[in-house]
């Protein structure tokens, strides 16, 4: 008894700090899972005439993306965009953040282009609205354009194949 | 630059044998150079301003200044997580001050502005959390390890006291502790116990003589020690 109540402390703190170890700090929660995904009007990377609203994509799964052409971690998950748009699983939409047009058209003709449309947000306003804290990260929408999944920091192709893709194909059948 | 290597000669062999050590003429021109240099330096910057405009002040407005860094004092920057918002340069922080300005400007109130932040990055951009279901821990469990190692401790000084006897020595173990302690009581066990022993076979008197006697040893070991 004498010698297991230290035993037993230490075992427990192990624990705890093993726990510790495996958590990732940079995950912080999103309080906005399951909340209404923040309305934006943006004009496109391409066509800057063309306004995008976030209304128009009510009734269908979607994911945001957030890039930028200065972000260096954007190309480690970039292939993987191209593929996944290229499969048609779901339409791919971009949030241009903080960047300059001419790099950001620049960037997209080099790395290849997944989105439907990229809107240009330049002053990271409705950046902060969707709680966007570093580049890339990439939300999972879906059809009633409720927020379902944030993927912080690049796609993986274990987050796709684990979380993101099943998540899609489930909120696909939903109605 | 130039001047200086007009000097060096003047230093004679020690410049070129040993490339550190610069003579002691040599130091007073590098010292007279420095001067004229910083002298010069004002003119130059009077030259500047007509190029350069002076830096725009953060703040325009100092009491709004003021109100957006008591409120990000307590706010935290998501992305160097151990500094708050009012300390961080990072971009992002860089941006929420700014929007906190814009608010302030906008006539929003304190509450408001955390609301406004909290929607968008959760509780875990303040500081000071709020009691939740989920902060429980956070809020009482330093409490909880307080009390549980308190009775902790309480017990474990309970059992130790238990443990230790009280020990009583005999008459030999007195004097022998008193031997190795070697001071006064010694003398004082020495007659306690001729008294136990002798008391039979002697009178009184001699066992107040000793008393007396050892009394005076003392007296006088006081008197060497001083």
């Amino acid at each position: 008894m004498r010698y297991l109540l230290p035993l037993f402390a230490f075992l427990v703190l192990a624990v705890f700090l093993f726990v510790g170890l495996s958590l990732n700090p940079r995950q912080v929660p999103s309080p906005l899972i399951d909340k209404p995904a923040p309305e934006f009007e943006l004009y496109s990377l391409h066509e800057p005439d063309r306004i995008f609203s976030s209304k128009e994509n009510i009734g269908k799964v979607w994911l945001l993306n957030v890039w930028a052409s200065w972000c260096v971690a954007c190309r480690d998950e970039h292939p993987l965009l191209v593929q996944l748009a290229n499969s048609g699983v779901v339409p791919i939409y971009g949030l241009n953040y903080k960047d300059e047009n001419t790099t950001a058209k620049q960037w997209l003709k080099h790395y290849g282009d997944p989105y439907i449309a990229s809107v240009v947000d330049p002053d990271g306003a409705v950046g902060i609205d969707y709680g966007v804290y570093g580049v890339p990260e990439t939300y999972v929408i879906d059809k009633q354009g409720i927020i379902r999944h944030k993927q912080i920091g690049p796609v993986t192709v274990d987050s796709l194949q684990n979380k993101i893709i099943p998540l899609i194909v489930e909120l696909q059948k939903q109605t | 630059m130039k001047s200086l290597f007009v000097f060096f000669p003047l230093g004679l062999g020690r410049v070129f044998t040993d490339g550190f050590t610069i003579s002691r003429l040599n130091s007073v021109l590098i010292l007279f150079l420095s001067l004229g240099i910083a002298l010069l330096l004002p003119l130059k910057a009077s030259w500047a301003e007509t190029e350069y405009k002076e830096a725009v002040p953060v703040a325009e407005n100092p009491e709004i200044e003021q109100r957006m860094l008591t409120l990000t004092e307590d706010l935290r920057c998501l992305v160097c997580q151990n500094e708050s918002i009012a300390e961080s340069r990072a971009d992002f922080s860089n941006d929420i001050r700014r929007i906190i300005r814009e608010q302030i400007k906008a006539n929003k109130t304190d509450e408001e502005i955390i609301d406004f932040l909290v929607d968008r990055y959760g509780d875990f951009v303040l500081y000071n959390p709020p009691m939740k279901n989920t902060t429980v821990l956070l809020w009482f469990g330093p409490l909880i390890f307080f009390l549980f190692s308190s009775w902790f401790l309480v017990k474990y000084l309970k059992g130790r006291r238990r443990e230790i006897k009280e020990v009583t020595l005999s008459d030999v173990e007195l004097k022998r502790a008193a031997h190795l302690l070697d001071d006064d009581s010694y003398k004082r066990t020495e007659d306690h116990l001729n008294k136990n022993t002798k008391l039979d076979n002697q009178d009184h008197s001699s066992t107040l003589e000793q008393h007396q006697k050892a009394d005076v040893s003392t007296s006088e070991n006081k008197g060497n020690n001083v």
